[in-house]
């Protein structure tokens, strides 16, 4: 296998779409000309011109609702946010046209969309550029979400998006566009389903969820906790919408602990979804409370060194297992 | 052991409440759960139920007063408990409607299984480490585990309240229930995982009897002869015997017969009446028959003397006096040591034949299986016959292969023509 950067896996799986379907297009603020705010689009107009890679004012409610019409009328739209933040303002376009138009028609109109871009904390974006968003869209019936951790889930899960017949909102990271990974090579195609977690590192003693970013936190931490003895089974669900839970239920079964650990903020969402599925189907299995380690509950500071304090820490995650472990 | 009960904080943020009326008045008996009164709290009367179990001994505070959380309302304890110290105690911390200095020691002071004196005195102020953090004035008898703990209980019958906590709070986790030794702590599987074995101190009779059969199966060379018996005449016997002895409500065994038997023998055959001594063999000038008892967690040999003198109803008594000290652990020294010769009977639960392992310095000993009752080939006729076999164990450096062969021919012939033990 082949290592691309995630930003190379995301542009292959939309190329290859864009290849094999006229009716997927892109659309979204410098995604053309620019070639991209994070250059995931990079080289995109060149080979499908201006019809099909399009530059948007900046005006998100506008071609959000533009994509979502198009989707209505069988095109099949990839929506770039430069990022997630911007998301905000087309909140009502994604949550009462795309999530509703399916169920609102009896089922006469799909919305075949997938709606993407960087999400979470950048580097000194501060309070209004750092929003971790799954919580605002995993509660909503109708729409997938997917997270992607690696370049190849990354590109996997994106086909899989783009044929899918319904929305996807599809949550990368600007810190994750650089991160290297191995993808399958040029000519085999992969697919990945939504609701498949990955157990992404075996061990007996104490089960890890994590997606996103802070995945690479907790590999990180597991491998310092295996220095130590403790051997940590790192599972990510990679889709948060729909949760595949029956990896971490097995894990759990097996190490009677479980840790949580995810950028956004710990008050409900993915995380405290995750949290309360383990308690209800491991219950007899848990020596311990669940934990979280999470964003802390504040709005992102600007300051490095406070904002690398809000984002979950290998230490906050080494102390976590300790905790759930009852070791000192 | 009668206790102070304090009053419970009923809601989160109850600081204190108004006791608005008794549900149950002195003298009264309380069940773990029974409205013991109503208490009006921040948030609305709620119901103030028991933890415990016993009689109301003592109300310590009228309807209609209202006290700070933890406060002593009452005493419940058996009943005619004698509670002047607790009254003491509960007087020495202050009338209950006066400010309470240290409403959680005196909380604690209540959980205290002996409120003596001194232990009265120090209660207000002393807040042991170990009191658990709780809402209801101590943990009401609950036991704090993890769910995984109360399904392992569960599932091995474990009663978690002799387990030991080493979590947070005392809470009870999978290593506390993984290291536990108690009953119940059996080698169910673990999720996939082998208990490891139960550890148990073997008792002194055991670390006994483990050392003298080594010793006698490493240091005696055994040899065994089996040997095949009619015994119809010899239960013939035992039951005119016990016809005889019915006015005296007394019986004897088909045991005490064989004992009796075996002595006898052994006047015939005093060869196997012996000791290996190491350089010298000793042949004894008494027959005192050792009989193997089984008793809780291993065995005794009482030590019948001069068996083959007594008469068959002092061995049946014999037997059965020592035998019954023997399952008390009554048996003094001299009642179990010196016997000159054994017999083990494992008839009792159906095995026909067995080989025993000879008691030093004994040179020999007689198992004795059960009653067969089979068909027999007698004169060129099968008729049904009665029948047992005994194996006995030879010390190969006093009794030769003959030698123990003539025993065993003396014995059968004993055993088949009971009339021979008068000879």
């Amino acid at each position: 296998m082949r290592e691309l950067r995630y930003r190379e896996a995301l542009r292959e799986a939309m190329l290859e779409e864009m290849e094999r379907d006229e009716r997927v297009f892109l659309m979204g603020e410098e995604v053309g000309h620019y070639q991209g705010a994070y250059k995931v689009s990079e080289g995109l107009l060149d080979k499908f011109g201006e019809r099909r890679v399009i530059d948007t004012p900046i005006a998100e409610s506008g071609f959000a609702g533009i994509g979502i019409g198009a989707a209505m009328v069988g095109l099949r739209p990839i929506i770039e946010f430069m990022t997630w933040n911007f998301s905000f303002v087309a909140f009502d376009q994604v949550i009462s046209n795309a999530a509703k138009i399916h169920q609102m028609s009896a089922g006469a109109i799909h919305v075949p969309i997938v709606f993407r871009g960087p999400n979470g904390a950048a580097r000194q974006v501060a309070s209004q550029h750092s929003h971790a968003v799954a919580p605002f869209y995993v509660g909503i019936p109708g729409l997938y979400v997917c997270q992607p951790s690696t370049p190849r889930d990354a590109k996997g899960l994106l086909k899989t998006a783009i044929r899918s017949n319904n929305p996807v909102i599809f949550l990368e990271g600007e810190t994750l566009y650089g991160v290297k990974g191995e993808v399958p090579d040029e000519g085999v195609e992969e697919l990945i389903p939504f609701g498949a977690s990955r157990v992404a590192r075996h061990g007996a003693d104490c089960t890890i969820v994590t997606w996103g970013r802070p995945y690479y936190v907790a590999m990180a931490a597991a491998e310092k906790l295996a220095a130590d003895g403790t051997e940590c089974e790192v599972i990510d669900p990679r889709t948060l919408r729909p949760l595949d839970m029956g990896p971490v239920i097995k894990s759990v079964r097996k190490t009677n602990r479980c840790v949580v650990v995810h950028e956004h903020w710990p008050y409900g969402g993915p995380g405290a979804e995750v949290v309360d599925r383990v308690q209800r189907e491991a219950f007899d299995y848990l020596d311990a409370p669940v934990e979280r380690v999470t964003g802390l509950d504040v709005p992102m500071p600007y300051a490095l060194n406070l904002e690398n304090e809000v984002l979950p820490t290998e230490e906050r995650v080494i102390d976590a297992v300790k905790r759930v472990s009852y070791a000192k | 052991m009668a206790k102070i009960i304090g009053l419970p904080k009923l809601s989160p943020t109850m600081e204190e409440g108004t006791l608005v009326s008794w549900a149950k008045k002195e003298g009264d008996s309380v069940d773990v759960d029974d409205l013991l009164a109503e208490v009006e709290t921040d948030k609305a009367t709620m119901e103030f139920r028991s933890f415990d179990r016993g009689v109301l001994l003592k109300i310590l505070v009228p309807e209609g007063v209202t006290l700070e959380a933890e406060v002593p309302v009452a005493i419940i304890g058996k009943a005619g408990e004698d509670i002047t110290e607790l009254l003491a105690q509960v007087e020495a911390a202050g009338a209950p409607r006066k400010e309470a200095a240290s409403p959680r020691g005196e909380g604690i002071a209540t959980e205290s299984e002996t409120p003596s004196g001194p232990m009265a005195e120090s209660a207000p102020e002393s807040a042991p480490e170990s009191a658990p953090v709780s809402t209801t004035g101590g943990n009401g008898g609950r036991v704090i585990s993890s769910p995984l703990v109360r399904r392992l209980a569960r599932e091995r019958s474990i009663d978690l309240g002799s387990v030991q906590g080493t979590g947070p709070h005392g809470r009870i986790v999978k290593r506390d229930i993984e290291s536990y030794t108690g009953p119940g702590a059996t080698s169910t599987m673990l999720s996939g995982e082998r208990l490891p074995p139960e550890v148990r101190q073997a008792s002194s009779m055991r670390r006994t009897i483990a050392r003298r059969l080594t010793e006698s199966t490493q240091s005696i060379p055994h040899y065994y002869l089996t040997i095949d018996c009619d015994i119809g005449p010899l239960s013939d016997a035992r039951k005119a015997m016990n016809a005889e002895l019915e006015a005296d409500a007394k019986k004897v065994s088909l045991n005490d017969l064989i004992i009796k038997a075996a002595a006898v023998a052994l006047r015939r055959v005093p060869e196997v009446n012996a000791s290996w001594m190491g350089k010298e063999i000793h042949y004894h000038q008494v027959v005192d028959i050792s009989v193997a008892v089984a008793v809780d967690d291993g065995l005794m040999t009482p030590v019948i003397r001069d068996a083959d003198r007594k008469g068959i109803t002092q061995i049946a008594d014999e037997v059965r006096h020592l035998a019954g000290r023997a399952r008390e652990r009554k048996l003094s020294i001299e009642e179990m040591t010196n016997g000159t010769f054994s017999i083990s009977n494992l008839g009792m639960y159906g095995i026909e034949e067995f080989t025993a392992v000879i008691n030093p310095p004994e040179a020999a000993i007689l198992a004795v299986g059960t009653i067969r009752e089979e068909p027999v080939v007698q004169a060129g006729e099968v008729v049904p016959g009665r029948r047992m076999r005994f194996t006995m164990s030879c010390d190969h450096r006093i009794v030769d292969g003959a030698v123990g062969a003539r025993y065993m021919a003396a014995f059968k012939r004993i055993i088949e023509s009971p009339l021979n033990m008068l000879l």
